[in-house]
C-alpha cells in the first residue's frame, strides 16, 4: 500500500501508526517468553500476524525484510534439495529405462567392470587386509578383558562380513573409481563429446550410464567378497600369529557362527552400494558445471555426496535387515 | 531443405533466440554470421535436436524435429551431421577409431569395410597415416579434420558446422574452407557454417544470413550482403568499430 498521494499530515500518521504496530508485533513474536502452551499459541498467533501486515500492508518494509530473511533462505534451500533430488531420481529411472531395450553393450560393460572393479581391486585388497588386522588386534584387547579370547574368529569375521566388508569397500569404490567416472562424464559434457553422441542419435544413457550402472552392481558385491576373504587371513595372521589363539578355534568359530544370512546381508549391502555409488558419481559428471572448474567441483561432490550416502543407507539397511 | 520458423530461446531469463526464421534449400551452403555468444551455435544445436526450442518449429522435409520422438527422431538426426567448434572428438579413442565408431556402432559392416571406409574418409581430408594418434596427439587443424572426417563417414544430407576454422591459422583455415567446398560438391549436403571468417566464407557459401538481437537480420547472396546498406550489416562485415552494434 502506498501513501504517496495522501496529504502529508496524514502520511505521517499513518506511517506512525504502522511503525507502532510493527514494533508491537515484532517484540511480542520474539521476545515473548513460551513457556506455556498459552504464550505458544500467543506467539504463534502473533507470528502469524506479523506476516500478513507485511504481505498486506509494505512488501519493502525494511524490518519486515529481516524477519524473513531466514524463511527464504530455508524455503530456497529446501527447494533447491527437492528439485535436485526429483532430478536425480528421473536420472536413474531413466538409465534402468534404457537398461531395457537393446543394443545391450556387452563390451562396454566388461571395459566398465574393468574401470570400476579391476582397477580397484589393489587397493581394497590392501585396505581389506589391515582392516582384518586391527579389527583383530582391538577385538582381542576388549575379549581377552571377559576372558573370550576364543571369540576373536567369529567377531572379527561377522564385522567384517555384516558391516566393515560393504562400507569400507564402497568407500574405496567411491575414492577411485567414483570419483574418476565423474570427472570423465564431466570432461565429455564440457567437451561436447555427450552432445556429439546424441548428435549421432546415439543415446548417451545407453553408452556412458546404463554400463556404469551394471559394472557397478557386478563389482560390488566381488570387491566386498575380496575384501572379507583377505580381511579374515588379515585377522587370522594377528590373532593367530602375535596373541594366543590357536589356528583351529579361530576358522572353527568362524565355521558355527557365520550364518548365511550374515553373508546375504553383505551381499544385499554391497549390491545397493554399487548403484549408489555409479549413479550419484554419472548424475553429478553429466549434469557438470562450466570449465575445469565445474568438474572438479562435480567430483568433489560426486565424492562426498556418495560417502554421505552409504553410510547413512547402510544405516537404514542395517536397522530393515535385522529387523 | 531446412527451415526454421519462429524460434525462441530463452536461458535464465535471457532470451537468446527471438523469433528466428530462416530457410535453407536443398544442396545449398549459406554462412550464419553474427557477433559471438549472440546464438549461432545454439541455433546450430537446435537444428540438429540437441536443444528444444521454448517456442516456434524447426522443419527438416517438413518434419518438425523439436516434435519428434522416438524412431522419428533417430531416423532424422541420421540424416544429419555436426561438426563441433572443439572437434568433440572422443579423447580415449584413436583417430581411426574415432572415426570409425559411428559404423562400428550404427551400422553392421564387416571390419575390413570399416577399415577401407575409414581410410577412404581420413585421406579425403588429408589424414592418411594418423590412423594411429590419439586427438591429444594432434594439432586443432587435424582435430577439425577428424571431426569432419567422421562427420561424413555416415554420408549425411545434411551438416553443420561450427566455427570449423576458428583457431587456425589462415593457410589451414583456408584448406579447411576448400575442404568443405570439395566435400560438399562431391557429396552435395545442405551445409550451415556459422562462421567469423569474413570476407573469406563469401566466396564459398551460396547464401549468408546475420543473426543480431536475437533475430535474423538479413539474408541473401554474398554479394546482396555485402552490399546492404543496412548499418549494422556493414558495421560488422567491415569490422569497424564505430557503428550501432555495441562492443562490451
Amino acid at each position: 500500500m502506498t501513501y504517496g498521494l495522501a496529504p502529508f499530515p496524514f502520511q505521517f500518521l499513518l506511517r506512525s501508526i504502522r511503525f507502532c504496530f510493527l514494533c508491537h508485533f515484532i517484540i511480542n513474536t520474539f521476545l515473548v517468553d513460551i513457556t506455556t502452551l498459552q504464550n505458544i499459541k500467543y506467539k504463534t498467533s502473533y507470528f502469524v500476524i506479523t506476516i500478513l501486515y507485511a504481505k498486506i500492508f509494505n512488501r519493502k518494509c525494511f524490518l519486515m525484510k529481516w524477519v524473513f530473511i531466514p524463511f527464504k533462505f530455508i524455503g530456497s534451500v529446501v527447494n533447491k534439495f527437492i528439485r535436485e533430488l526429483g532430478r536425480m531420481a528421473c536420472f536413474l529411472v531413466e538409465a534402468f529405462f534404457w537398461m531395457l531395450f537393446p543394443p545391450y553393450l556387452i563390451q562396454r560393460v566388461i571395459r566398465r567392470i574393468n574401470f570400476i572393479g579391476v582397477k580397484t581391486t589393489s587397493v581394497i585388497i590392501l585396505t581389506g587386509s589391515f582392516t582384518g588386522m586391527v579389527l583383530a588386534l582391538q577385538i582381542y584387547y576388549v575379549l581377552a578383558k571377559f576372558g573370550a579370547e576364543a571369540s576373536l574368529g567369529p567377531v572379527v569375521a561377522l564385522s567384517l562380513i555384516r558391516e566393515l566388508g560393504p562400507v569400507i569397500s564402497a568407500l574405496m569404490v567411491t575414492g577411485c573409481a567414483g570419483s574418476a567416472l565423474t570427472a570423465e562424464i564431466g570432461i565429455m559434457r564440457i567437451s561436447e563429446q555427450i552432445d556429439a553422441l546424441d548428435a549421432m542419435a546415439l543415446n548417451p544413457y545407453k553408452y556412458l550410464i546404463v554400463p556404469s550402472l551394471l559394472a557397478g552392481v557386478i563389482s560390488l558385491p566381488l570387491l566386498n567378497a575380496i575384501f572379507v576373504t583377505v580381511g579374515v587371513f588379515g585377522g587370522y595372521l594377528v590373532g593367530v600369529g602375535l596373541t594366543s589363539v590357536s589356528s583351529g578355534t579361530y576358522f572353527g568359530g568362524i565355521q558355527d557362527f557365520v550364518e548365511a544370512r550374515d553373508i546375504l546381508e553383505g551381499i544385499y549391502k554391497s549390491l545397493s552400494f554399487g548403484v549408489l555409488i555409479t549413479w550419484v558419481s554419472c548424475y553429478k559428471g553429466y549434469y557438470t558445471g562450466y570449465g575445469a572448474e565445474g568438474v572438479s567441483k562435480s567430483t568433489t561432490q560426486a565424492v562426498v555426496l556418495s560417502s554421505v550416502i552409504i553410510l547413512v543407507w547402510d544405516y537404514f539397511m542395517t536397522s530393515l535387515l535385522v529387523s | 531443405m531446412i527451415e526454421v520458423v519462429d524460434l525462441y530461446k530463452d536461458f535464465n531469463g535471457y532470451e537468446v533466440l527471438r523469433g528466428i526464421n530462416l530457410k535453407v534449400e536443398e544442396g545449398q551452403t549459406l554462412a550464419l554470421i553474427g557477433g559471438s555468444g549472440k546464438g549461432k551455435s545454439v541455433l546450430l544445436k537446435h537444428i540438429i535436436g540437441l536443444i528444444k526450442p521454448d517456442r516456434g518449429r524447426i522443419l527438416i522435409d517438413n518434419h518438425d524435429i523439436s516434435k519428434l520422438r522416438g524412431k522419428a527422431l533417430k531416423r532424422l538426426k541420421e540424416r544429419c551431421g555436426i561438426v563441433f567448434q572443439g572437434g568433440a572428438l572422443f579423447d580415449s579413442l584413436t583417430v581411426f577409431e574415432n572415426v570409425a565408431f559411428p559404423l562400428r556402432e550404427k551400422t553392421k559392416m564387416k571390419a575390413s569395410q570399416i577399415q577401407d571406409t575409414v581410410f577412404r574418409e581420413l585421406s579425403r581430408v588429408g589424414l592418411s597415416g594418423a590412423e594411429n594418434k590419439y586427438p591429444a596427439e594432434i594439432s586443432g587443424g587435424m582435430k577439425k579434420r577428424v571431426a569432419l572426417a567422421r562427420c561424413l563417414v555416415m554420408s549425411p544430407e545434411i551438416v553443420l558446422f561450427d566455427e570449423p576454422t576458428t583457431g587456425l591459422d589462415p593457410l589451414i583455415g583456408k584448406a579447411i574452407h576448400k575442404l568443405i567446398r570439395d566435400c560438399q560438391k562431391s557429396l552435395n549436403y545442405t551445409a550451415i557454417i556459422v562462421t567469423h571468417e569474413i570476407p573469406e566464407i563469401f566466396s564459398l557459401v551460396d547464401r549468408v544470413a546475420m543473426l543480431f538481437n536475437g533475430k535474423i537480420l538479413a539474408i541473401g547472396t554474398p554479394e546482396e550482403i555485402q552490399a546492404s546498406k543496412d548499418p549494422v550489416v556493414h558495421q560488422f562485415i567491415h569490422g569497424e568499430l564505430e557503428g550501432p552494434i555495441s562492443i562490451q
